[in-house]
């Protein structure tokens, strides 16, 4: 008799559980302005990205098209995947010295894991990670960016 | 008739044969390429034979040729779920080969980070469980909440899953100057969460029936197999990391080593389930008590490790991680390798899926939770 | 009453009629099946679409999420897109499948629901198949069904199709006395098995309610055993996604697949439609003892109506079980069936027999 009764409890709890379940997702289905769905391509007006978010590498400007970078390779040599070249030339300076500067910043951004390990190293804060993340594109080619501005100049007062 | 019955009984003479089934390395249960070669009779599993190697990266002979900082970015890669203590590990074993003494403060992150991590591991987990086990709002549900933790890591380190937030000497960035408030408003919330989830499948009848007393490890095959984490803990074997050989901030804090008895799949749910509390009551004890002080102590332009055998453990939220690196004096290291809890985990299955249908090997996979990466590395 | 003037039967005597009169009887016949035919295949595709996007739909509500809601405002031609690519698909036979069975499976999975269909009554005097053991046909040819599924696994040549197969097999072999016992429970206090006598005879009160304790536990065992013989819910192990992929139709794609797809939303549909008008009295309107007034309202409402608000209070409930449960293995299924549902079951006829005997209802 005891296990009849055990049987009938058994059944009876099965089911008290099993409404239990029910009662969440019964909770969850009649609030439905409690949903999680962003629609991404509609909300990108709306969609902030936070500031330390790793999108890509840039390198600021500031309005007369100067930025902070010397072109001492160090980001070059932190990174881990070989997403930095750094291309220097020889200039004269105005005292008539043989003087090295970046030429070209080159960023590839197929390459990069975006560590922030680049950022790290640089001495003179001249890169920085961009909030940019749509970065899917038809031609592979677009992915290798340079990172200085065509004809910029390095600030003045940047340790060499 | 009963006779020709009664000899089919006794005789072996009609009897099924075995096939071999494939489950992997493409199958929605295996939570990556993972291939088990499974012997089955009927529904009745009688051997499993796991075969890896398909998404093998070669991080460990890739770090040869990367400097310290750099092979932290690349742990994160390995066990995705755990990457903060993957970086940690690595950080950590740096830092005592050259017994470099962190700030405070940075232990402090760095634990709260661990156990945030732990909580966002288990909840991919839970949810990812719930839905091998046919629960597929679980899923969602638990995906959803981990967001949560998610946005956290992003607003402080700017990553949501590849975190490389610790660097040898501390932390990549200081705390944001939310991160308290965010992460004490996403306990009090994850609080009433749990408690959810535990009525949703925990205690649901068909849940129960589906894992308890299935996929027994006794504690002697815990050990012998080297099973650690959350899957051991459950077998009766004390193998926390954080207990035994403690590290950044967990000598300081109060928290209690959950243990199972049973070592069934039900056993492996619960204690994940209750390790979740007990991350946030370590979180809780941390958050508020956060010591003022830098975020990183300065390291030398290049890292050169003494030469010399180095050995560092965490617990990651599978288990015992571990990173030994060989050094012999140059700025890469010569040998390392990674002691992942998956690969001990994972080959524990042929042992306890025997004799269990096809269905208990998901149920038993899923209370796990392997990680592929973790296990190919 | 009131809701007698939505009753069809003036319309279809009025077609019938007006072919009879200008028409050989033969020609009439033909025309009269072919008219038919053509709307329970519009209605099954039309039908059927709707519910994948309402299962899409109601999936997302309890999930949080929003479902689809790119084609179309709020994705309400999603299923159309789907089922326009799925016509489109190539039709893969692997090489080494049974081609007369493989090709066959589909086919007769599809025809079950177009059988069922037929005595099901949508409103007053919209039935085409109106005998007198329509409940007996209901359980009798749904059975079919298993046959297509047990084929298709067999067919394929492939082991997770097999072992998928051979549990909806064992499943729907067991499920299917479930669901006759239940209905014998609701024949027995009907006296009839004629679908649409069984309906008019709860005009004065659903079953549900007039057989009380004992239709209550057989409304339960059946919608359980609805959900297991759908293939459904915490019961679709046949298809089990996380163990054997994708089950008996594992290898099969474009239209066949879809054959597969709708017949177990039509399935869903018959389950739904059969609970309705044996428990809660087709197309019959929801009356209150003597309130007159809130009856003269409710008989307002038409009876198809009606017939569709219940089905999909169902059906809905059905897609509940689906969305909150996780999966049964396949010897705790035969378990639930055989060591609960069925003494259950009998018990409870016998029940409802003594409670017929006695006149212990309203």
């Amino acid at each position: 008799m005891k296990s009849f009764f055990n049987y009938i409890a058994e059944i009876f709890s099965g089911i008290w559980t099993l409404l239990t379940g029910m009662k969440i997702t019964a909770k969850y289905f009649f609030t439905p302005w409690r949903n999680v769905t962003q629609q991404y391509p509609e909300n990108r007006d709306t969609l902030v990205m936070y500031d330390r978010f790793r999108g890509e590498v840039i390198m600021p400007h500031n309005e007369n098209n100067e930025h902070k970078c010397t072109g001492c390779g160090l980001c070059e040599n932190a990174c881990p995947n070989g997403s930095i070249e750094i291309i220097s030339k020889s200039i004269m300076t105005e005292e008539g010295k043989k003087k090295r500067i970046i030429d070209q910043h080159i960023y590839h951004l197929g390459m990069c894991t975006f560590c922030n390990l680049c950022v790290r190293a640089c001495p003179s804060d001249a890169i920085k990670m961009g909030q940019k993340f749509e970065h899917a594109h038809w031609d592979r080619s677009t992915f290798t960016k340079v990172l200085n501005q065509p004809g910029s100049k390095i600030m003045e007062g940047i340790k060499e | 008739m009963a006779e020709i019955i009664e000899k089919l009984i006794t005789t072996d003479e009609i009897k099924t044969d075995e096939y071999l089934v494939n489950i992997g390395p493409q199958h929605p249960s295996t939570h990556g390429v993972l291939r088990l070669l499974t012997k089955l009779e009927g529904e009745i599993v009688h051997n499993v034979e796991p075969h890896i190697g398909y998404i093998h990266s070669g991080i460990e002979k890739m770090t040869e040729a990367l400097s310290y900082p750099q092979i932290v970015h690349l742990t994160d890669r390995m066990d995705y779920l755990s990457a903060h203590m993957n970086n940690e590990a690595v950080c950590l074993c740096v830092e005592n080969a050259l017994q470099v003494e962190v700030p405070e403060r940075v232990k402090y992150i760095r634990t709260i980070f661990d156990e945030l991590q732990r909580l966002a591991s288990h909840q991919l987990w839970w949810c990812a469980s719930g839905m091998d086990l046919g629960a597929l709002t679980a899923f969602f549900y638990g995906l959803r909440d981990r967001e949560d933790i998610l946005d956290i890591f992003e607003e402080t380190c700017g990553a949501r899953l590849t975190l490389n937030y610790s660097v040898p000497g501390g932390v990549m960035f200081d705390i944001h100057p939310n991160f308290q408030k965010n992460v004490k408003a996403f306990i009090t919330k994850f609080r009433k969460k749990l408690p959810e989830y535990d009525k949703l499948l925990t205690d649901n009848i068909i849940f129960q029936n589906r894992t308890k007393g299935i996929g027994i490890l006794s504690k002697e095959d815990a050990i012998a197999y080297g099973v650690t984490g959350p899957t051991g803990r459950a077998s009766g074997f004390s193998c926390d990391v954080r207990k035994h050989h403690p590290y950044s901030a967990y000598p300081y804090i109060k928290f209690e080593e959950k243990m199972g008895t049973e070592g069934d799949s039900f056993t492996r749910w619960k204690l994940r389930m209750d390790e979740m509390w007990e991350s946030m009551n370590i979180i809780e004890q941390l958050i508020d008590n956060i010591p003022e002080g830098d975020f990183a102590v300065k390291m030398k332009g290049v890292i050169k490790l003494p030469e010399g055998e180095f050995y560092q453990r965490v617990e990651s939220a599978r288990g015992e991680f571990g990173v030994y690196i060989v050094s012999d004096g140059k700025k890469n290291p010569y040998r390392v390798k990674f002691r992942s809890p998956g690969f001990s985990n994972l080959f524990t299955i042929n042992h306890i899926a025997k004799g269990w249908k096809i269905a208990d090997l998901v149920a038993i996979m899923a209370t796990f939770d392997l990680v592929i990466p973790d296990i190919d590395r | 009453m009131a809701f007698e003037k939505y009753d069809f039967t003036p319309i279809t005597q009025s077609i019938h009629q007006g072919l009879i009169e200008n028409v050989s009887p033969l020609l009439t016949t033909i025309i009269e099946w072919t008219i038919i035919g053509v709307l329970y295949l519009l209605f099954i595709a039309v039908f059927g679409l709707f519910l994948v996007y309402a299962e899409r739909k109601v999936c997302a509500a309890f999930q949080q999420r929003l479902g689809p809601m790119r084609v179309g405002p709020w994705g309400i031609i999603q299923t159309i897109a789907d089922f326009i690519k799925l016509l489109m698909k190539e039709l893969i036979t692997p090489k080494s499948v049974d081609k007369f069975l493989y090709n066959l499976a589909p086919f007769i999975v599809i025809i079950v629901p177009f059988l069922t269909i037929s005595v099901i009554p949508f409103a007053p005097g919209l039935q085409s198949l109106d005998f007198d053991i329509g409940i007996f046909f209901v359980t009798a040819v749904s059975s079919v069904g298993v046959i297509g599924v047990l084929l298709a696994g067999w067919a394929s040549n492939n082991k997770y199709s097999l072992i998928g197969g051979m549990r909806s097999g064992a499943q729907i072999v067991s499920y299917e006395l479930s669901v006759g016992m239940s209905l014998i429970t609701m024949v027995i206090l009907a006296g009839t098995m004629q679908v649409s006598e069984i309906v008019e005879l709860q005009r004065g009160g659903w079953f549900l309610f007039k057989g009380h304790i004992p239709a209550l536990i057989a409304f339960t065992i059946f919608v359980i055993a609805g959900t297991a013989e759908t293939n459904r819910g915490p019961f679709d192990l046949a298809e089990a996604e996380s163990e054997l992929t994708a089950g008996f139709h594992t290898e099969y794609s474009g239209i066949k697949f879809a054959f597969f797809f709708l017949a177990e939303y039509i399935n869903l549909f018959i389950v739904s439609a059969m609970a309705t008008i044996v428990f809660l009295g087709g197309w019959m309107p929801f009356h209150f003892g003597d309130w007159a007034a809130f009856n003269n309202v409710m008989d307002f409402i038409p009876g198809l109506v009606w017939f569709f608000l219940k089905v999909f209070g169902i059906i809905f409930l059905i897609m509940w079980f689906k969305w909150t449960f996780p999966r049964l293995r396949i010897d705790q299924i035969l378990t639930l069936e055989w060591k609960y549902l069925l003494p259950i079951n009998l018990f409870n006829i016998l029940l409802m027999a003594t409670m017929v005997l006695l006149g212990w209802h309203w």
